[in-house]
């Protein structure tokens, strides 16, 4: 039998605010499927797309605002999404996001995968007695061999 | 910046706050000037959102900008994405800075130019050859026009890309034609032995007398603004420095093809030496000027970067020199060659000067390496008046040559230029004087250089009979 311990977040210590907060390696897995989903909600711009996850997520997916940036432009340069400068409403240059053809079929595999990861943890889950929070820190895994 | 003055309103202070962010933010090359403008947007975005909750402009502003994460963890993340900004990828692409490219009218038409002009600059040289002249190594038509097949079509460039007044055009046209009849009609004597010593003096000053002009076209005829003329030194150094690498490249492509042919047993040598050579010589100095433009304010200046490797290596070495000098108390011995050699040190070390201070923050508060560059000076001072002296008591001896008059004032030029330097610069790191003082001296003193070197080019043959 192995135990293996959860990642706790990185985080400094003190820093974060004591309520729960995803791990990083999650929120970097989910953040180009989630992208990809606002932007087939419509077009947008960086600022709005982060009110979007919070608003998505209640405040649980906390992003470092500028971390989207380098996201966005990554999801730009494989052509995912495009990009194009406007004049916003105050009068500031804004540049707005719209998915590609490309995006969408990226964004059916992406929901596609997800769903599978979902399927699989809700079966254990529901497998599990007690539920999911009763092992603590540690996560009870049986050996194979 | 991030003081708050006395009587500032808040929307003042806050952009104050904001420019100094993206400031801080600019300074790494994986952000580009558009990069900025979107974060900036959201930056103001985030501010105004939380200053209609009801926070004041100052912690709306550090709220944005913590919630925005810190400018390095930022900046890497963009360097992550974005690593080839890291490397700036040489020209053709358009890509990367917007703003820059929207400004300049893209590179492609500039790239044109140059390219035609190029080009002409390769047929010119290859003109005199119709009528029988060749690169021989005996007459020197060559090198005494090599100017002609050169700086013309740099300055052609500058002033097709730049708005030259049509009376400024005609004064730079008329210069060349000038200068070119001048120096093909002095009746320089040819010996037997060699070319004439004024006929190689005026070989070597002559480019230096034409740099001014191809300073004019540069600049676009603002040749009385001091920054102007510095951009102009600026310039001539990159210049220098992108033909040497060309040249480089151009040395690897003749030694590949020597190989190649030689191996199917085709002797290229002809066409390399009479085509290939010349006609890529003269054509890269365009080129080159062309590359310096277009990666201006792209990567880093390479002859400032260049420039603060070697002053504390040249202090060093004079330092141990003028050390030894004292403690073993040997004399400099009066050679023929000495001048020269002083000449040279001068020009290395006022070029050295001249980059390190080109690129010297103005407001950046002086440091130890300043100091080690005004040692560097002075040290040099030292020499050269120890070398004056030790020749000054000998010069009758010799007698006064065109040669040894040519290397004696501009011995007393690059004197005067460094001793006025050295002055500025201790009143500059005495606080009563300032770095652009010391720039209007150097870019004012190109006038005596060219001065100097037009006299040496016009005035020395007919002064020694073109002996």
């Amino acid at each position: 039998m192995v135990f293996i311990h959860r990642r706790e977040p990185n985080q400094a210590a003190g820093a974060a605010p004591p309520s729960m907060s995803i791990n990083k390696d999650l929120v970097a897995a989910s953040s180009t499927p989630m992208v990809l989903a606002i932007l087939a909600e419509g077009d947008s711009y960086g600022y709005a797309i982060l009110q979007r996850v919070r608003e998505l997520s209640g405040g649980e997916l906390e992003w470092t605002d500028g971390m989207l940036y380098p996201v966005l432009h990554r999801l730009e340069r494989a052509g995912l999404v495009e990009s194009r400068w406007e004049k916003a409403e105050s009068g500031r240059r804004r540049k707005y996001y719209r998915i590609t053809a490309v995006g969408r079929e990226q964004l059916a595999e992406e929901r596609r995968q997800w769903r599978a990861v979902d399927q699989a943890l809700r079966r254990i889950w529901s497998a599990m007695t007690g539920g999911p929070g009763a092992a603590g820190h540690a996560v009870f895994i049986p050996q194979t061999s | 910046m991030q003081t708050k003055h006395p009587g500032a309103s808040p929307g003042d202070v806050l952009e104050r706050h904001i420019d100094a962010w993206r400031g801080h933010l600019r300074r790494s090359r994986a952000i580009t000037a558009a990069d900025a403008t979107e974060l900036e947007d959201h930056l103001r975005e985030q501010i105004s959102s939380l200053t209609e909750q009801g926070l004041s402009e100052d912690e709306a502003f550090l709220v944005a900008v913590k919630r925005m994460g810190a400018v390095d963890d930022l900046t890497r993340e963009f360097a992550h994405e974005h690593s080839e900004r890291l490397w700036k990828q040489l020209v053709l692409s358009g890509d990367g800075d917007e703003d820059e490219a929207t400004r300049s009218g893209g590179h492609g038409r500039t790239l044109w130019t140059a390219l035609a002009l190029a080009v002409a600059a390769a047929v010119a040289v290859k003109v005199p050859g119709l009528f029988g002249i060749e690169f021989d190594g005996v007459d020197p038509f060559y090198p005494r026009n090599i100017s002609f097949f050169t700086l013309p079509f740099i300055v052609a460039y500058f002033a097709w890309e730049r708005p030259l007044s049509g009376v400024a055009r005609w004064w730079l046209a008329g210069v060349f034609v000038l200068a070119a009849a001048a120096v093909n009609a002095f009746p320089f004597s040819s010996l037997p032995t060699g070319t004439a010593d004024t006929e190689v003096l005026t070989i070597l000053h002559l480019p230096i007398a034409l740099w001014l002009a191809v300073g004019v076209a540069y600049v676009g005829g603002a040749w009385r603004r001091s920054e102007a003329r510095m951009d102009f030194l600026r310039f001539t150094g990159e210049l220098l420095i992108y033909y040497v690498l060309i040249a480089l490249g151009g040395g690897v492509l003749i030694a590949l093809s020597f190989a190649l042919f030689q191996a199917i047993a085709v002797d290229v040598e002809p066409l390399v030496e009479g085509w290939i050579l010349p006609c890529g010589a003269v054509g890269a100095t365009v080129v080159a000027a062309w590359l310096v433009e277009a990666k201006q304010s792209v990567i880093e200046n390479m002859a400032p970067v260049l420039a603060r490797v070697f002053i504390p290596l040249f202090t060093l070495v004079l330092l141990t020199f003028v050390v030894t000098m004292a403690v073993t108390g040997r004399g400099i011995d009066v050679e023929r060659e000495i001048l020269i050699a002083v000449d040279l040190l001068l020009v290395v070390v006022f070029g050295l000067l001249v980059y390190s201070i080109s690129a010297r923050e103005p407001l950046a508060a002086t440091g130890f390496f300043d100091w080690i560059q005004l040692t560097l000076v002075g040290t040099t001072l030292l020499v050269d008046v120890l070398a004056l002296w030790a020749i000054g008591s000998r010069i009758s001896d010799f007698g006064f040559t065109p040669n040894r008059l040519a290397a004696l004032g501009m011995n007393v030029v690059l004197l005067v230029n460094l001793a006025g330097s050295a002055f500025l610069y201790l009143r500059f790191l005495r606080g009563s004087g300032s770095v652009s003082r010391l720039w209007a001296w150097q870019t004012t003193y190109l006038y005596v250089i060219a001065g100097w070197a037009s006299v040496v080019a016009f005035v020395f043959p007919p002064l020694f009979g073109y002996a």
